[in-house]
């Protein structure tokens, strides 16, 4: 087996020209997107297909006494009208979620909040179905709702899950790591406590293509097919299965292409059960699209942590110990999708990069009157929190020192011959060696000049700030045995198929959103087998034709099934190599491998190349003793632990201190995500991310008045950046390969979500030290830096 | 109602509702499914086509409005079997990811391209602020109209040399 040893550093290759494994390489997707020739979900049209309309509730907090759908169900249009009570016959009117709480498919007893499903119609167009909608008469009997997290437990608070059997408060959960007793002993000894509420606000993943589905369930052979917008078909078939009771070969499962997830597609939302009970129902296929308020009010949101900071160092700078109390918001049900044994996700990350003696964690959870959902937009499982807590109290420590906060950030990292890393949480860091990252960083940036541009300008009343952020990340679940998701063990399986001709199909069992597997993932094989990326088709996002697998979130795709690719690749090659020997008549020993072509040793004019060996696995001539036909293999990678990619984030804003507006100057980006497969894919990745973080830091947030009605339910009000409110980002990068990872490679999709709020906020804060503000919480809007400015930030909700 | 109107060079005429958006006349009805539909406040320009040459947001025209009209959508742009330069420059650039956008994004660069050959990476930002990318963080978008925008001041002949061969060896 090729170790990472056997391989020469980091050699890049123009792939536009020659490919053969890894390097920039145009993307194989691109040529039917740009045309416009993609195929998405709302873009499935079937013979006698119907169009699914949900009744969403209008209020927050209410029961349902009654719904009268007689009218709607007399619109000429109209093929069936479907309520809870419907549901509840067939018992379908509760689902699991994905963190073992249960979620109502459509409102029986009470709805819990606005946008919650109360009731579905089926007619024959779009339109009709929406008209009919009109027509539902509900009648509710309002409750007081629950909005306010930290009034959630008082005892007086009204009970939103009277579902739950002897359930008499709003407690979801609770949580802790890290040990608490050595925790208080260092904070007791230690020079310096910082102390800092901060809140991460709910944010939303809003892809450009919302959530919707195609459900076909055929009557007579009993087979159901669900085209849907889903970051995990194997996932989302298995629980079909488990909650429909449909036979699970019986289903099958096809995210066509995806108009970005973040998160936002890899819960099971009650529209896609409503389209399977429509199509039942029916008998014809049913296509259900959410419309962009539906989306924003119903759908997966991300974070809604209030955090209280603390962090404990000696006065000339050395963190001893950071602590950190939480009260979580899932909304009305549980519906974070993260590993069952992590209900706060990889939160426990939050020691971040640097070198502790001690570290606690204490959280609860509770329910409110808002959406589900919690683990979504590109966080790495709840690491978006953890990172932006620990780069922010690191932040205010330099605050209370009056110390650089580079200089701090130096002082504290992890060394590079201290990997692997234990955390004081538990968390083994694979390999890191920050500071060459941090300087890369600091180098493009020009820092010192940047501070000395700071301080002129601060000597005119101008507002300049310098904001830092050193992040890492831990992302590529499993392993199996510590991280499922309801039961199904945190694997990918991988299929290669080299056919005759020495062309090859390589099976996923992950789905992209956008991240280029139809690219990277030929390259991957093609790296290891040497059949060139443009003869390498990628099959995936379909149950019937991929093996099983959980799926694309948490950056998982490349640090778990890009592993099992490069393996399947090598299994495939090694047999290769035996058939190579009878070919040339030589031993298994006396063969050489060059990229593309097996040759005897010392000998490379006795050669075979890949696709000879092909034809001949599948040709009429004799193989080696014991050797079958064919050339193709399949395997089940089981990662042995996370991969933990980093990076030093660097960002610079102006305030104008007549308005207020923060305008992001320049954000400069240094990531380390170990091997590099397609540095053209990983800029690409890197840039979104960032995009996302300076949302959220500076305008995006999901709001909710008094009564629980949403005030972030259209792109009108939730502001989402364009290209005017973003510089022209500035990356670089070094490499790290992971040592447990077969091709030495690391997740990067989330990285830069993860690492760039921080960095924003950090800066804005730093503009505003003239004013003696330490903290001031996101979105970072004119109003609130505004507030900040006359000396009285506000905390967000 | 009837309403007629040129699509991509071709006079169509069809029945429609009286309240049928442009958006879904083009993408139901005339299966023309490359213009997204996003949201339905005029916000994210998944859904941009041109009404006689001008980039609008089908998702608030009436497919009434464009009753006698001329609609550009992005099917319209490939020339025999070749991209238009601003297509291949998304390639080129790496100018999308999940390509949801895409379509709009390059209808409304190209109605850039054709009012000012040479924009600045200000005019590139201001022409696509009324659209939304989730993916690419916009740096990519405007390098890739910035490569058309150079290809095309090159010539015919340079981009026919340059054109987009994915994957392939040579």
């Amino acid at each position: 087996m090729t170790t990472l040893e056997d391989k020469p550093a980091q050699e890049f290759v123009n792939n536009d020209e020659h490919p053969v494994g890894y390097g920039r390489m145009l993307r194989k997707e691109d040529p039917r997107l740009v045309r416009g020739l993609g195929k998405f979900c709302d873009d499935i049209s079937l013979p006698g297909m119907l169009h699914l309309a949900i009744l969403r509730s209008p209020v927050a907090h209410a029961r349902v006494v009654s719904i009268d759908t007689s009218a709607a169900e007399a619109h000429p249009k109209v093929k069936a009208v479907v309520t809870g009570e419907t549901l509840k016959g067939l018992n379908l009117a509760w689902m699991p979620t994905l963190s073992n709480d249960v979620q109502a498919v459509l409102a029986t007893d009470k709805v819990r909040f606005q946008g919650q499903e109360v009731a579905f119609v089926v007619a024959e167009d779009r339109y009709s179905a929406r008209d009919a909608l009109e027509l539902i008469d509900v009648e509710y009997d309002m409750l007081p709702p629950v909005v306010d997290v930290r009034r959630a437990l008082e005892p007086d608070a009204p009970v939103i899950r009277d579902d739950l059997e002897g359930k008499a408060d709003n407690h979801c959960f609770d949580w802790e790591t890290g040990d608490e007793a050595a925790t208080q002993a260092v904070f007791d000894k230690a020079d310096v406590v910082v102390k800092q509420d901060i809140v991460y606000p709910r944010v939303h993943p809003a892809p450009m293509e919302t959530c919707g589905c195609v459900a076909d369930y055929e009557r007579v052979d009993g087979k159901l097919t669900l085209w849907a917008t889903s970051q995990a078909p194997h996932a989302h078939r298995t629980v079909y299965a488990l909650v429909a009771g449909l036979p699970e070969h019986k289903i099958r499962v096809i995210a066509p292409d995806i108009g970005g997830g973040f998160g936002n597609k890899v819960p099971i939302y009650p529209g896609y059960v409503c389209s399977i009970v429509g199509s039942i129902v029916t008998g014809k296929p049913v296509k259900w699209m959410e419309d962009r308020t539906e989306n924003l009010v119903s759908t997966g949101f991300a974070r809604d942590y209030v955090m209280q900071g603390e962090i404990a160092a000696t006065k000339d700078g050395k963190i001893l110990a950071i602590r950190t109390n939480v009260l979580a918001d899932h909304g009305a049900f549980n519906g974070t999708a993260a590993p069952v044994k992590y209900p706060a996700g990889f939160f426990g990350v939050f020691t971040g990069s640097y070198d502790l003696e001690a570290a606690f964690c204490k959280m609860t959870a509770v329910y409110t009157n808002k959406a589900p959902g919690g683990v979504a937009y590109a966080c790495s499982f709840r690491i978006t929190e953890a990172v932006y807590l620990v780069e922010r109290i690191v932040d205010c420590l330099a605050y209370e020192l009056d110390m650089d906060p580079v200089e701090l950030r130096l002082k504290n990292f992890i060394l590079p011959e201290q990997f692997p890393y234990t955390t004081k949480t538990g968390w083994v860091y694979d390999s890191g060696n920050y500071e060459p990252t941090m300087r890369k960083a600091l180098d493009i940036a020009g820092y010192p000049e940047l501070r000395r541009e700071q301080t002129e300008k601060r000597a005119r009343g101008e507002l300049m700030g310098i904001g830092v952020a050193f992040f890492t990340e831990a992302v590529g679940a499993g392993p199996r045995k510590d991280m499922d998701i309801l039961g199904l063990g945190m694997a990918d399986g991988c299929e290669l198929r080299v056919h005759p001709t020495g062309k090859a199909v390589v099976r996923l069992s992950v789905k992209t959103q956008g991240q280029g597997h139809e690219t990277t993932f030929a390259q991957i094989v093609a790296e290891e087998i040497g059949i060139p990326p443009a003869d390498i088709e990628v099959v995936h996002g379909d149950t019937d034709q991929t093996p099983f697998g959980l799926g694309t979130y948490g950056s998982r795709s490349t640090p778990v099934s890009g592993a099992a690719a490069a393996l399947v690749a090598r299994k495939v090659r090694d047999k290769a190599q035996i058939i190579a020997s009878g070919m040339l008549e030589v031993s298994v020993a006396d063969l050489e491998w060059q990229k593309g072509s097996f040759n005897v040793k010392g000998d490379p004019a006795k050669s075979v190349t890949i696709q000879d060996i092909a034809m001949r696995a599948h040709g009429a001539g004799d193989l080696p003793e014991g050797i079958e036909g064919g050339l193709e293999a399949q395997i089940c990678y089981n990662p042995d632990n996370l991969t933990y990619p980093f990076g030093a984030y660097i960002c610079v804003v102006d305030i104008d201190p007549a308005t207020a507006v923060v305008k992001v100057r320049r954000f400069i980006a240094v990531d380390d995500c170990g091997t590099q497969i397609n540095p053209m894919i990983i800029e690409g990745q890197v840039h979104g991310g960032l995009t996302d973080g300076v949302g959220m830091a500076l305008m995006e947030m999901i709001a909710f008045d008094d009564e629980g009605n949403c005030l972030g339910g259209s792109l009108m009000d939730y502001l989402i950046p364009t290209a005017l409110e973003v510089p022209t980002w500035e990356t670089g990068s070094t490499v790290t390969p992971s040592p447990h990872h077969p091709i030495g490679a690391k997740g990067i999709g989330e990285s830069a979500t993860v690492g760039s709020p921080p960095a924003v906020v950090n800066a804005v804060v730093d503009a505003l030290k003239p004013f003696g503000i330490r903290h001031a919480d996101m979105p970072l809007t004119p109003s609130r830096v505004w507030d900040a400015m006359q000396g009285r930030p506000t905390a967000p909700i | 109602m009837q309403v007629s109107m040129t699509v991509n060079g071709e006079a169509v005429t069809e029945e429609i509702e009286a309240r049928l958006l442009l958006v879904h006349f083009l993408r139901d009805q005339l299966r023309l499914t490359g213009t997204h539909w996003g949201c339905d406040t005029s916000n994210c320009g998944t859904c941009v086509v041109w009404l006689d040459g001008e980039p609008v947001k089908s998702c608030t025209v009436l497919a009434a409005m464009a009753g006698g009209h001329e609609v550009r959508t992005v099917e319209g742009l490939e020339k025999d079997g070749k991209l238009d330069a601003v297509q291949e420059g998304f390639v080129q650039c790496h100018g999308l990811q999940c390509g949801f956008c895409t379509p709009g994004m390059v209808m409304t660069a190209r109605a850039l391209l054709d009012r000012d050959p040479h924009p600045s990476e200000g005019t590139i930002r201001e022409a696509i602020s009324g659209q939304i990318c989730r993916c690419t963080g916009y740096t990519t978008i405007v390098r890739s109209v910035q490569w058309a925008a150079a290809h095309e001041a090159e010539g015919a002949a340079t981009v026919e040399q340059d054109s987009v061969t994915v994957g392939s060896q040579s």
